[in-house]
């Protein structure tokens, strides 16, 4: 469902991204781990369509379309969902409005009519539930005043009202307790089907317990330099990434 | 609901910049004491009101514009503007009678004058350059001794009304403009709630400017006996003219004992272009005094049009236990600039005052709030908050916060806070990413930011202005 192809980007000119190549089939579900500033962030902003990055070279079709012509939001619509690792706040915009704003934009692009006022209701209450928010989260503002794990449960939420094709969670672990991550790769394993994907990017193997990986990709210095099965995340975390270095450097 | 709404946006253009072929009745520019005279004489006033604008005239040439405000105003040439337009069809009359071009042009506004048609629950006084068109409801309001029409009627049939109330609150040496319209002012609204009485629906005045080369120079009265209460409206919006256009405009609200009175506005002026050709120059003086004990005055603002600004609708608290609001949201965008905020002047024992801002900038252009508090050497216990906030979109405009406080007696407290805020990239991206398209995540944040205000306003303003809100500001991010 998503190929990329020799994918480049830069920004303010710097090359983050230096030929980068994957390929997600549905029902697939891909982790990204590498060291920091590898360029992990910068391929979720780029799938997503940050336009803060400049795609300078390179392909990447998502179930048939060129995702790079598609506006951000079309993207979405589209079914990419971005967990993102560093959550927005929105002050003075509800929990509610906002998501019933995005799954009204979603059903507009789709050319179905706004969700009635009970569904939406019903919809919010059932997936609060599978991640556990407090109803309390759900009728403040957007990310305003959550702590850290708030803000990560809180996209979890959002991505389950959604329902993407594709999920992408950037380090959404990072931080959580042990309670928190369980829910949160509930929420995950909850939308697994043989249609949906998902990429999630992490640090840590701790995650890949609850979420079994079909494969996992290192990322170094903004190319895929190594991939595996879900040993290779076990490996990463006993032995670091100096070996990786190495073997990419020896070349 | 705002997102509904937002959803119906699709034009980026001022969508009330048509102009309406009719005849009009316009006397040639300049200003001097024969033109104060003529257009008295146009309107067959009495000797009274000749006197009153001379009077005002003749100290209106003692005096230069004002300019304290954070505003730059280019020269005026206040003998190049005719002072009066009339569309020929002389003053309010029956239905039948106005000119099919006229309710055409308030049809196009979305203000039917057909009573069955009407707004439901709102009667309205329609307002076309220098005359009133026609004011709905009237019978039915009469039947409660409610008074509400043109301000030329009432300088007819209630004289003494007017000689009573009218520059009670705002002398005409009060200022500047102020001054201007004492001299020239043609039409406008007059209300009176009597004693006692709740007044049973919205009243609202909507002003449209039509001929060019015109200034407007309107003047609306409102007066609520003891224990009445009533709620008005007022809403404003100008063709699309490359000059620029002088409203000066003056409204005075006088509140007895125990009543209540709520003045909304929703003002939509032409702002000028993206490069800041053309565009009215809104210079507005509004106040109104709590004059008796537990009277209470509400004023609600939506600024979103007018190429300047320069307006401080103000309450002065003289009964004891009164109080008043001011609710304030603001937008400029392109070359816009305003400076607008409020007085209030605590007198009375007890007197509260609650005043809230929310300016929004975009593009280049200027938003300041300006606030005086002042509490008097009389005034025990009174109390004052306000809150002033300020949002950015991009970074080539400006907000700026003037708070003043003369405080004189030592058991008020006065309480300021301001704050100012971006919409970030981050953010419009967030919003982006859930499928939200920028124009819609700016107009979800601005109502978002903006909605203590928006609140405040009756139901169908409401939905106007959240409106107008996402309009003025499509285009200036992203
Ligand atoms: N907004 C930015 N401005 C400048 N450099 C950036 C920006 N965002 C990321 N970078 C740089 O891009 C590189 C990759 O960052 P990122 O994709 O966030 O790495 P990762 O998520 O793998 O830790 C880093 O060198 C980082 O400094
Ligand atoms: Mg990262």
């Amino acid at each position: 469902m998503l190929q990329i192809k020799d994918l480049h980007a830069n920004i303010n000119g710097k090359e983050i991204l230096k030929g980068l190549n994957l390929t997600v089939r549905p029902g697939e579900i891909h982790a990204i781990m590498g060291p920091n500033g590898a360029g992990k962030s910068t391929l979720s902003s780029v799938l997503t369509g940050n336009p803060v990055f400049d795609v300078t070279h390179g392909e990447v079709t998502f179930l048939g379309k060129n995702l790079l012509e598609l506006a951000p939001e079309e993207r979405a619509n589209e079914g990419i969902f971005l967990s993102f690792q560093y959550p927005v706040e929105i002050p003075g915009v509800s929990m509610v409005n906002f998501m019933r704003t995005a799954i009204n934009e979603q059903r507009k692009y789709r050319n179905l009519p706004p969700v009635s006022a009970t569904d939406f209701l019903r919809l919010m209450r059932e997936k609060k539930e599978l991640v556990e928010m407090d109803n309390k989260l759900a009728n403040r503002s957007v990310n305003e005043g959550f702590s850290g794990g708030e803000k990560k449960r809180n996209e979890i939420f959002q991505m389950a009202m959604l329902e993407p094709r594709l999920s992408i969670l950037d380090e959404t672990d990072s931080g959580l307790d042990i309670d928190a991550l369980r829910i949160v790769a509930n929420g995950v394993n909850k939308l697994k089907s043989p249609e949906n994907a998902s990429i999630i990017i992490t640090h840590y193997q701790r995650l890949l317990e609850y979420i079994v990986p079909d494969f996992v990709h290192v990322l170094y210095d903004g190319r895929i330099v190594k991939s595996g099965d879900k040993t290779l995340a076990l490996e990463l975390e006993n032995k670091g990434y100096d070996w990786i270095k190495q073997e990419v450097e020896g070349k | 609901m705002a997102e509904d709404i937002l959803h119906e946006v699709t034009s980026a253009d001022y969508k009330y910049g048509f102009t309406t072929d009719i005849e009009t009745d316009i006397i040639p520019i300049g200003l001097s004491e024969d033109v104060v005279r003529i257009i008295s004489a146009k309107k067959n006033e009495p000797e009274w009101m000749l006197e009153y604008r001379l009077k005002a005239y003749r100290h209106w040439t003692t005096m230069t514009m004002p300019d304290w405000a954070h505003l730059n105003v280019p020269p005026i040439n206040y003998q190049s503007i005719s002072y009066y337009a009339a569309p020929k069809t002389n003053g309010p009359k029956s239905l039948d009678e106005v000119d099919p071009e006229l309710l055409k042009t308030f049809n196009k506004l979305g203000i039917p004058l057909e009573e069955q048609m009407a707004l439901s629950g709102i009667a309205v006084d329609a307002v076309m350059d220098s005359v009133s068109v026609k004011t709905t409801f009237k019978e039915v309001l009469a039947e409660k001794g409610i008074i509400f029409c043109s301000f030329s009627e009432a300088v007819e049939h209630h004289p003494d009304l007017i000689q009573k109330y009218m520059a009670s609150v705002v002398p005409v040496s009060d200022n500047f403009y102020a001054a201007l319209n004492s001299a020239v002012f043609s039409d406008g609204s007059f209300v009176y709630i009597p004693k006692g009485v709740r007044c049973p629906m919205e009243l609202s005045t909507y002003f449209r400017i039509n001929a060019s080369n015109t200034g407007q120079f309107e003047r609306t009265l409102i007066v609520a006996d003891e224990d009445s209460y009533v709620s008005y409206l007022e809403g404003c919006t100008a063709p699309t003219r490359d000059e620029n256009q002088l409203h000066a405009a003056i409204v005075e609200i006088i509140v007895m004992k125990n009543a209540e009175v709520k003045y909304s506005t929703v003002q939509n002026w032409y702002p000028g272009d993206k490069n800041g050709k053309g565009g009215v120059y809104n210079f507005v003086t509004k106040r109104g005094i709590c004059k008796g004990e537990n009277s209470k005055l509400s004023w609600t603002q939506v600024e979103t049009g007018s190429a300047i600004t320069w307006k401080y609708p103000s309450c002065i608290l003289q009964g004891d236990n009164s109080s008043a609001e001011f609710y304030s949201v603001a937008v400029t965008n392109h070359h816009q600039q305003a400076d607008t905020g409020t007085k209030m002047i605590h007198l009375g024992r007890n007197t509260r005052s609650h005043i809230l801002s929310k300016g929004i900038s975009a593009g280049v252009s200027n938003n300041s709030y300006r606030g005086l508090v002042r509490v008097g050497a009389k005034a025990e216990n009174a109390r004052n908050f306000s809150q002033c906030d300020s949002l950015l979109l991009g970074d080539k405009c400006g907000a700026h916060t003037f708070p003043y406080m003369e405080v004189n007696n030592e058991t008020a407290i006065v309480e300021h806070e301001a704050t100012t805020s971006k919409i970030s990239e981050d953010q419009i991206f967030y919003c982006n990413q859930r499928g939200i398209s920028t124009e819609d995540a700016v107009g979800l944040i601005v109502n978002g930011y903006a909605k203590e205000v928006l609140n405040k306003l009756p139901m169908e303003f409401a939905v106007e202005a959240q409106k107008l809100l996402a309009i003025t500001l499509e285009g200036s991010v992203g």
